[in-house]
């Protein structure tokens, strides 16, 4: 059963095939099994089964909405009424979310079952899942290697098949970087597409919540149930939301693809780029037409990125004080030490450091050196894909500049671990949606391909993503021993 | 650019933030390797560049000044470390 498509799944529960307690003790029974993975945080086994069972009294009475009886697992960044909800954080280990985040709500009302919550990198802060207060989780094509961060958890469970299908959130690559180096699809919808009501936040103009799961066609249900305009979320858009399933079919005969140079220069490793050729090349097969663009500032976006993400972190983060929620250190002499010991015991180092940063670039004498500095950048890299995408309908390009790395093996380089956000950042920076589909094997570890869109295209990434997966059968690879 | 270990207790001390003594070195080396990164951005002209503080560049969304949100107070106060009458407690600020 953990193998079927979500539209299998779907027919499955309705047919009476199978009932969802059934499947849902399937991936309770894998989850238990594959413990080592450290994919999940929280297991909310008995609401799970309870949930199932309520499933499966409205599909006998013929009263399933979309997802009834599929289980489902959240990353652990959105606010579940009732249920711990620690954004990887000792700061919040303690914490009960005492509403649900609206991305949470819309599944439930769907009628997803929650097995539970899974690991990410301590505030979303990482790409390699090893931030978390709650340790590293391992890939599972090779349990030595790290499975991309900060949505690591969430990549983790969906290719070792520990849940239908999860939830992620993107701010630097976050869901795009991790679904490559598993081997699954990832999609980072348009900021504004899906409400960040109770998802906690890093860089709010940065941070968007996506599907992430074995396919194209699971991702566009998926993100049917997410997206939408939100009355809580003050940036949410207020733009109709398509069928995204509809479209999948399309054919993509005459569309246009950019490569932008500066994606395909020297600094590409020779074993990406020779996956990524093979990948377009089966593009160029289904009609489309493959065109180099430029895009001279994208060399820009990890520095303007790492002054405007802890700038904002340093603002978002300072509601941990300790005194409404979350940790709070033992005896504390007055207020300051309260608040100092506080931060100072319940952040890990990463956040810390990135906490320090945004604080730097914010303080007198230096904001407009680095922090209007970075906005004015940002604009000149948000121009960069207007233009290119007045030129072509998508941009492609690679994910990550290799495959998946040893755990353990960056946490001694800040920076190095910066860099290997390279090809993700700078779609957050312009807010354009963009996903990661699996696009070949390099050694037995999955290689991921980008393909970027217009501002609200998610359907057309969708529908391109699909038709690649209608000739390839990457996406279906599991890793050995998860089979 | 570089930053000293001066500088990380300043800005660890803006930002409420404390910081192992023994780690303070380690963060000012991580952190002007970070400045390092960004001084790359001034190799670009920006002058007459608009910032850009977020992707739609909408403005904020008015709403009828009406009461929307239930009452929790009591749901709010049951994850507090420490509360008394109805109130969060925190140490004594004035004597």
């Amino acid at each position: 059963m953990h193998t079927k498509t979500l539209p299998d799944l779907v027919r499955g529960l309705r047919s009476r095939e199978f009932s969802s307690l059934e499947l849902t003790q399937s991936f309770l029974n894998r989850i238990r099994q594959h413990r080592h993975l450290n994919a999940y945080i929280t297991v909310t086994e008995e609401d799970a089964l309870l949930n199932a069972k309520a499933a499966d009294v409205r599909l006998a009475e013929g009263k399933a909405e979309l997802l009834t009886g599929i289980p489902i697992a959240h990353k652990d960044i959105f606010c579940t009424l009732d249920v711990k909800t620690t954004c990887g954080s000792k700061m919040l280990d303690n914490f009960t979310a005492p509403y649900n985040a609206t991305v949470v709500e819309k599944f439930n009302q769907a009628g997803a079952v929650m097995l539970g919550k899974l690991n990410m990198d301590e505030f979303a802060m990482g790409s390699s899942n090893e931030t978390s207060y709650y340790g590293a989780v391992k890939n599972p094509w090779n349990t030595q290697a790290v499975p991309g961060g900060s949505s690591g958890g969430s990549a983790a469970a969906v290719a070792a098949r520990l849940a239908a299908c999860a939830t992620g959130t993107d701010t630097g690559g976050s869901i795009r970087q991790p679904a490559a180096l598993c081997g699954i699809t990832g999609l980072k919808p348009t900021y504004g597409r899906v409400s960040r009501y109770g998802m906690i936040a890093y860089a709010s103009s940065l941070d968007q919540g996506g599907p992430m799961a074995h396919s194209a066609e699971d991702a566009a249900i998926l993100l049917q149930t997410m997206a939408g305009f939100d009355e809580k979320d003050s940036t949410s858009v207020n733009c109709p939301v398509p069928d995204y399933s509809a479209g999948l079919n399309k054919s993509i005969a005459g569309l246009k693809i950019g490569l932008p140079k500066e994606f395909f220069s020297d600094g590409l490793n020779s074993h990406i780029a020779a996956t990524l050729e093979a990948a377009i090349n089966e593009y160029r097969k289904l009609g489309a037409e493959i065109k180099e663009i430029s895009m001279p500032n994208l060399k820009l976006a990890i520095p303007a990125y790492y002054v405007i993400a802890p700038a904002e972190c340093s603002a978002n983060l300072s509601r941990f004080d300790g005194v409404r929620f979350g940790y709070r250190c033992e005896n504390p002499a007055d207020l300051t030490d309260l608040y100092t010991r506080t931060r100072g015991e319940g952040f890990g180092k990463e956040v810390k450091r990135r906490i320090l940063m945004g604080t730097y670039a914010l303080s007198a004498g230096y904001y407009e050196a680095y922090y209007i500095k970075a906005q004015k950048i940002r604009r000149l890299i948000s121009d960069d894909f207007k233009n290119a995408l007045s030129e072509v309908d998508v941009i492609m390009g690679p994910v990550t500049p290799a495959t998946a790395f040893g755990i353990g093996e960056k946490m001694g380089d800040p920076i190095e671990m910066y860099l290997s956000d390279i090809y993700t950042i700078a779609i957050n920076l312009a807010g354009v949606p963009a996903l990661s589909i699996p696009a070949g094997f390099i050694a037995e570890m999955p290689v991921g391909l980008q393909i970027i869109g217009n501002y609200f295209a998610e359907d057309m990434l969708l529908n391109i993503a699909h038709q690649y997966q209608q000739v390839t059968d990457w996406h279906q690879q599991t890793p050995k021993g998860f089979e | 650019m570089s930053l000293t270990a001066d500088d990380v207790n300043k800005i660890a001390h803006l930002a409420r933030l404390g910081i192992d003594k023994r780690d303070v070195e380690s963060y000012a080396k991580d952190l002007s390797g970070m400045l390092d990164l960004m001084t790359r951005m001034s190799d670009l002209n920006t002058d007459n560049v608009e910032p850009m503080a977020h992707p739609m560049g909408q403005a904020q969304r008015l709403r009828a000044d009406v009461i929307t949100e239930q009452n929790n107070r009591e749901k709010f106060m049951a994850i507090a470390p420490q509360v008394e009458a109805g109130l969060y407690l925190v140490p004594k600020v004035i004597e």
